[in-house]
C-alpha cells in the first residue's frame, strides 16, 4: 500500500487579537489508501486538521509542519495556483454544514453542473446529466425534481448528499469528509458509507472521515484517531473502539444513549485538565 | 490581580462582556482596528476628514472672497505667492472658490446618501421579503430606472425639473437608488430563508418588524460600502450637470461649473480648469479607498472572527 | 382530558410535490413523542406545518382545544415553540444573546425583561457571563442551549424540537439532553421531537412514529425498538442500520 498523504508536526494557529488560538496543536499521521476515522468532541481542531491539508484555512490562520506532503507534493510550498488545482482535481473536501457551504440563491442542479463544468468541458444536456446520475447515486428519490430545488427547499439531509455528490464529481485521490453524514437517517448514511467505500477499494481512494458518530467510524473505518484540544490523544485500530484506554475516549463512547438502555441523565464528560498536556 | 488591572483594550476585547454597551463598543472596536490595519483605507478617510474640515472651516481657511473678484487687475493670474492657485476669468481667487465649493460637493454627497440611500434599502429588502408579485412589480420599476445611463436619466429630470443645484441633487438621488435596491434585495434573498428569520418569525413578530429589525441591519454593510464607493460616481454627474451648467449656477463655486468655465482658457491658462479637476480626482479617489477598505472591515460573513 | 396537540389528516403540499400524506398524530399533555424516518420523509415538514412555516393543502391541527387557522396568532407562538437542527444557523449573526432573548418579551410586551433574560440563561446553564456574546463567539453546544433558551422564554407548553442534536458531538449531546429532559420535567412541557438517532429517541420518547416518503409507516412504543418488537420491513432495517456499517465480503 503506498502512502499518500504524510502528515507530521501540523500546527495551526489564529493570531486573534485577544491572543493566539492554538487549533492545532502538533498532528502526525500518514494515510494510504485507507479510511481513516478522526473522531474527537466539538472544537478539538478536527475540521481546522482537514482544512489545512486541503490549503482552506483562514487567510489570517499561521501553519507550520515538519512535514505536509500529498504523494511527493510538498503541500507548504506550493503556489496557490498549484494548491488549487490539486483541489479541484486530486484532493476533495466535504465540508461541515452543508446550508452554510451550499449557495442559498442558486439552485442544487445549478450549483453540481457548474463544479462539473469547471473540472471537464462537456456540453449542457450531458452535463445535466452527469449531474442527475450523481443525486440518484447519493440515494436522492427524485433527483429530476431535487435538480431545480434551492437548498432551502430540500431536507437537512438532501443538503447534505447533494454537497456529497459535488465533491464526488471530480474523482478525488484524496477524500477529506468532514461530518458527511451527520443530517442523514441511518439507512441513507450507510449508502453514502457504501459509496466511500466502494471508492477506497475500487479505486484506492484515501479517506479521511471526520465525524463525532464513534458507532459509525468504529464500524466503518480502519483507523482512528481521537483529538482532543489540537492533539492525538489516542490512535486505535477502529475495531478496537470500544476498548479504549484513554479516559476521554471511554467518556465519548459512555455518554451515548443506546437503544435498549435507560440511564436518566447520561453522563457526561468530565474533562480532566491533565488531558491537556 | 489580572482582573482588577484590565486595560482598556482587553476590556473592549473581552470574550464576556458585561453589558449591551461594552458588547457593541468591543464589535465596534474590533471592525475599527481591521479597518485601521489597511493603510490606504486610512488615507481615504483623512481625505474625506480633511474635506469635512474644510468644508466647516470654509470661512475661516478661505484668503478671499469666492464670489467677488477683481476684474481689473487680478484675471487669470498664474499660481503665485498671493493667489496659491491663480485667478480665473472673474479675477477670483480659485482656492477660495474650491474651499467654497467643497461645501456645495458636500450638500450634494450627503443628501444624495440620506435620499437615495434608504429608498434602495426599502424597496429591495420589502421586495426581496415579499416576493410574489410585489417583487415583481418593483425590480421592473428598478430596472427601468438601471436600463438608463445615470447622467443620462440626470439630465432628463434636470430638464424637467429645471437647472439648479437643489434639482440637480434631486436628479442625482433619482437615478442613484436602483442599484441600492438590487444590493438589498440579493442581500434579503439569502437570508430570508434562514432559521434565525424562522425563528423570529416563530415569536411572533410582523413581516414589517422581521425586515426593519432583522433583516435590514444585515443589508446596511454591503450598503453602506457601495454607497460610499458610488461617492466618487456622484461626485462626477454633479459635476457633469455643473459643466452641462444644468447644476449649479453661476457664481456658485462648484467644481464641475468651475471646470466648465475654465475650459475656454485650457490651452493659455490651464490652471483655472485643472485646480476643480484635481479636487474632484482628490476626492473621488479619497472616497473610493474609504469604500474598499469598509468592504474588508464589515464583511459580515467572517462573522468577525 | 385534551391533548396538547393533535394533528388530524395532515397534507402538505408544494408546487406540486405532497411532501406530506395526509398524516395523524396525537400527543398528551406532558408527554414526549418521537418522530423518526428516512432522510426527505416530511419530519421537518410537520413541525413546520404546525409552526405555520410550511403551507397545509388540507387536514386539521389543534393545540389545546384550540383549531388553528391559516395564519398563526401571537397568542399560539406563546404556546408552540420551535428548535432548529442547526445550532449554527439559528441564531441572527449580528446580534447578542441578550438581544436575541429579549426579542420575543418585546413583541409580547413583557415588563420584567431584566429577570427573564437572567432565569432563562440560568436554567439552561449558561450563566450571565454569556449574555452578551455574539452568536460566532459561542459553541455549538452553547449555540443550541441559547436556542432553547430563546424557545422556553416565553413558556410555551409546546416544544417542537428538529434534530436538536445531531449537529453536535456525543459529550454535548448528552448535556443538551439532559437539559431537555430536566426542562420537560420541571414545566411540564410536550415534546415532539424529530431525530435519526434511535437511541436518542428511544431515550426521550415514550411513543414514536416511523415515516417514510411523508407518510406514517408504522406507530411504536420505545420500549417495542429496543425488544425488536417491529412489524414492517423499514423499521427493521432502520434497527439493522443503526448498528453500524456492515462490509459486505
Ligand atoms: N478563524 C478562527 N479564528 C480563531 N479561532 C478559530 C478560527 N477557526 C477555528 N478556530 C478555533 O479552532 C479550534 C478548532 O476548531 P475546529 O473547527 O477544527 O473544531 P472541530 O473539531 O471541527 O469541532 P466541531 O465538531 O464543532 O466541528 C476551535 O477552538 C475554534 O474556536
Ligand atoms: N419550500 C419547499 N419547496 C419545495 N419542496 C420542499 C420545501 N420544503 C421541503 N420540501 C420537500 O419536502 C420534503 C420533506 O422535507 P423535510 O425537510 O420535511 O424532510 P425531513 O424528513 O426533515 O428530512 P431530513 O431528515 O433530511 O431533515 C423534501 O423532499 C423536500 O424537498
Ligand atoms: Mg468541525
Ligand atoms: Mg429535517
Amino acid at each position: 500500500m503506498n502512502t499518500l498523504l504524510h502528515v507530521d508536526d501540523l500546527r495551526v494557529s489564529f493570531p486573534t487579537r485577544t491572543g493566539v488560538v492554538e487549533a492545532v496543536r502538533g498532528v502526525s499521521f500518514s494515510l494510504g489508501q485507507e479510511r481513516l476515522g478522526i473522531v474527537g468532541e466539538s472544537g478539538s481542531g478536527k475540521s481546522q486538521t482537514g482544512r489545512a491539508i486541503m490549503g482552506l484555512t483562514p487567510q489570517q490562520a499561521e501553519i507550520r509542519a515538519k512535514r505536509l506532503e500529498f504523494s511527493g507534493i510538498d503541500l507548504l510550498k506550493a503556489s496557490p495556483a498549484e494548491r488549487r488545482a490539486l483541489r479541484g482535481n486530486r484532493v476533495a473536501m466535504i465540508l461541515q454544514d452543508p446550508k452554510y457551504s451550499l449557495d442559498p440563491v442558486m439552485t442544487i442542479g445549478r450549483q453540481i453542473l457548474e463544479t462539473l463544468r469547471t473540472h471537464e468541458k462537456i456540453g449542457k444536456s450531458e452535463a445535466r446529466e452527469r449531474a442527475l446520475d450523481m443525486l440518484a447515486a447519493v440515494q436522492i428519490r427524485d433527483p429530476k425534481r431535487v435538480y431545480d430545488l434551492y437548498p432551502h427547499e430540500v431536507s437537512g439531509g438532501m443538503g447534505q448528499r447533494a454537497m456529497i455528490a459535488m465533491m464526488l464529481i471530480a474523482g478525488p485521490e484524496l477524500l477529506i469528509a468532514d461530518e458527511p453524514t451527520s443530517a442523514l437517517d441511518v439507512t441513507v448514511q450507510l449508502d453514502i458509507l457504501r459509496i466511500l467505500d466502494r471508492l477506497v477499494i475500487d479505486r484506492g481512494m484515501g479517506l479521511i472521515f471526520i465525524s463525532h458518530d464513534l458507532r459509525l467510524v468504529s464500524t466503518f473505518c480502519d483507523r482512528v484517531i481521537v483529538m482532543y484540544a489540537g492533539k492525538i490523544v489516542e490512535e486505535l485500530k477502529a475495531s478496537e473502539l470500544s476498548r479504549a484506554k484513554h479516559p476521554y475516549t471511554q467518556g465519548l463512547l459512555n455518554c451515548m444513549p443506546k437503544i435498549g438502555t435507560s440511564r436518566h441523565p447520561l453522563p457526561v464528560l468530565d474533562r480532566q485538565p491533565e488531558w491537556l498536556l | 490581580m489580572s482582573d482588577a488591572v484590565m486595560t482598556r483594550r482587553e476590556w473592549l476585547l473581552t470574550d464576556r462582556p458585561q453589558s449591551r454597551l461594552q458588547a457593541r463598543l468591543g464589535r465596534a472596536y474590533l471592525t475599527w482596528s481591521r479597518f485601521a490595519a489597511n493603510k490606504l483605507a486610512v488615507i481615504g478617510l483623512g481625505i474625506i476628514i480633511l474635506l469635512l474640515f474644510v468644508a466647516a472651516f470654509a470661512p475661516l481657511l478661505s484668503p478671499y472672497s469666492p464670489y467677488i473678484g477683481d476684474l481689473k487687475n487680478a484675471r487669470l493670474l498664474p499660481p503665485s505667492s498671493t493667489n496659491w492657485l491663480g485667478t480665473d476669468d472673474q479675477g477670483r481667487d480659485i482656492l477660495s472658490r474650491l474651499i467654497y465649493g467643497s461645501r456645495l460637493t458636500l450638500q450634494v454627497i450627503v443628501l444624495v446618501a440620506i435620499i437615495a440611500a434608504p429608498i434602495g434599502l426599502l424597496v429591495g429588502t420589502a421586495a426581496g421579503y415579499a416576493g410574489g408579485w410585489i417583487d415583481a412589480v418593483l425590480m421592473r420599476i428598478t430596472d427601468i430606472f438601471l436600463a438608463f445611463p445615470k447622467l443620462v436619466l440626470a439630465l432628463a429630470f434636470v430638464a424637467a425639473l429645471g437647472p439648479g443645484i437643489e434639482n440637480a441633487i434631486i436628479a442625482i438621488a433619482l437615478t442613484s437608488w436602483p442599484p441600492y435596491a438590487r444590493i438589498a434585495r440579493a442581500e434579503t434573498l439569502t437570508v430570508r430563508n434562514s432559521d434565525y428569520i424562522a425563528a423570529v418569525k416563530l415569536m411572533g413578530a410582523s413581516p414589517m418588524r422581521i425586515v426593519l429589525r432583522h433583516i435590514m441591519p444585515l443589508c446596511i454593510s454591503s450598503l453602506i460600502v457601495r454607497v460610499t464607493l458610488d461617492m466618487a460616481g456622484i461626485i462626477l454627474t454633479a459635476a457633469g450637470l455643473g459643466f452641462l451648467g444644468l447644476g449649479a449656477q453661476p457664481p456658485l463655486p462648484e467644481w464641475g461649473a468651475m471646470i466648465a468655465s475654465g475650459r475656454r482658457f485650457i490651452l493659455d491658462q490651464w490652471w483655472v480648469a485643472a485646480a476643480p479637476g484635481a479636487a474632484i480626482l482628490i476626492v473621488s479617489l479619497g472616497f473610493n479607498l474609504l469604500g474598499d477598505g469598509l468592504r474588508d472591515a464589515l464583511d459580515t460573513r467572517s462573522g468577525g472572527q | 382530558m385534551t391533548p396538547a396537540l393533535s394533528i388530524d389528516r395532515l397534507r402538505v403540499v408544494y408546487d406540486d410535490f405532497i411532501a406530506l400524506k395526509d398524516v395523524s398524530l396525537t400527543v398528551d399533555k406532558g408527554e414526549s413523542f418521537g418522530l423518526v424516518g428516512e432522510s426527505g420523509s416530511g419530519k421537518s415538514t410537520l413541525l413546520r406545518a404546525v409552526a405555520g412555516l410550511a403551507p397545509v393543502t388540507s387536514g386539521t391541527i389543534d393545540v389545546g382545544a384550540k383549531r388553528l387557522g391559516k395564519t398563526r396568532d401571537k397568542e399560539f407562538y406563546r404556546q408552540v415553540q420551535m428548535v432548529f437542527q442547526d445550532p449554527y444557523g439559528s441564531l441572527h449573526p449580528r446580534q447578542t444573546v441578550d438581544r436575541l432573548l429579549l426579542e420575543p418579551l418585546d413583541i409580547h410586551g413583557f415588563a420584567d425583561t431584566e429577570k427573564r433574560i437572567q432565569r432563562a440563561l440560568d436554567e439552561v446553564g449558561l450563566g450571565s457571563g454569556f449574555r452578551f456574546r455574539y452568536s460566532h463567539q459561542l459553541s455549538g453546544g452553547q449555540r443550541q442551549r441559547v436556542a432553547i433558551a430563546r424557545a422556553l422564554i416565553l413558556e410555551p407548553s409546546v416544544l417542537l424540537l428538529d434534530e436538536p442534536t445531531s449537529a453536535l458531538d456525543a459529550s454535548v449531546q448528552a448535556e443538551v439532553l439532559n437539559l431537555l429532559e430536566q426542562v420537560r420535567r420541571d414545566r411540564n412541557l410536550t415534546f415532539v421531537m424529530v431525530s435519526h438517532d434511535l437511541g436518542v429517541i428511544t431515550h426521550m420518547c415514550e411513543r414514536l412514529m416511523v415515516m417514510q416518503t411523508g407518510a406514517e409507516v408504522e406507530r411504536l412504543e420505545a420500549s417495542d425498538l429496543a425488544s425488536r418488537n417491529v412489524t414492517k420491513d423499514y423499521t427493521r432495517n432502520l434497527l439493522v442500520a443503526s448498528e453500524g456499517f456492515v462490509r459486505e465480503p
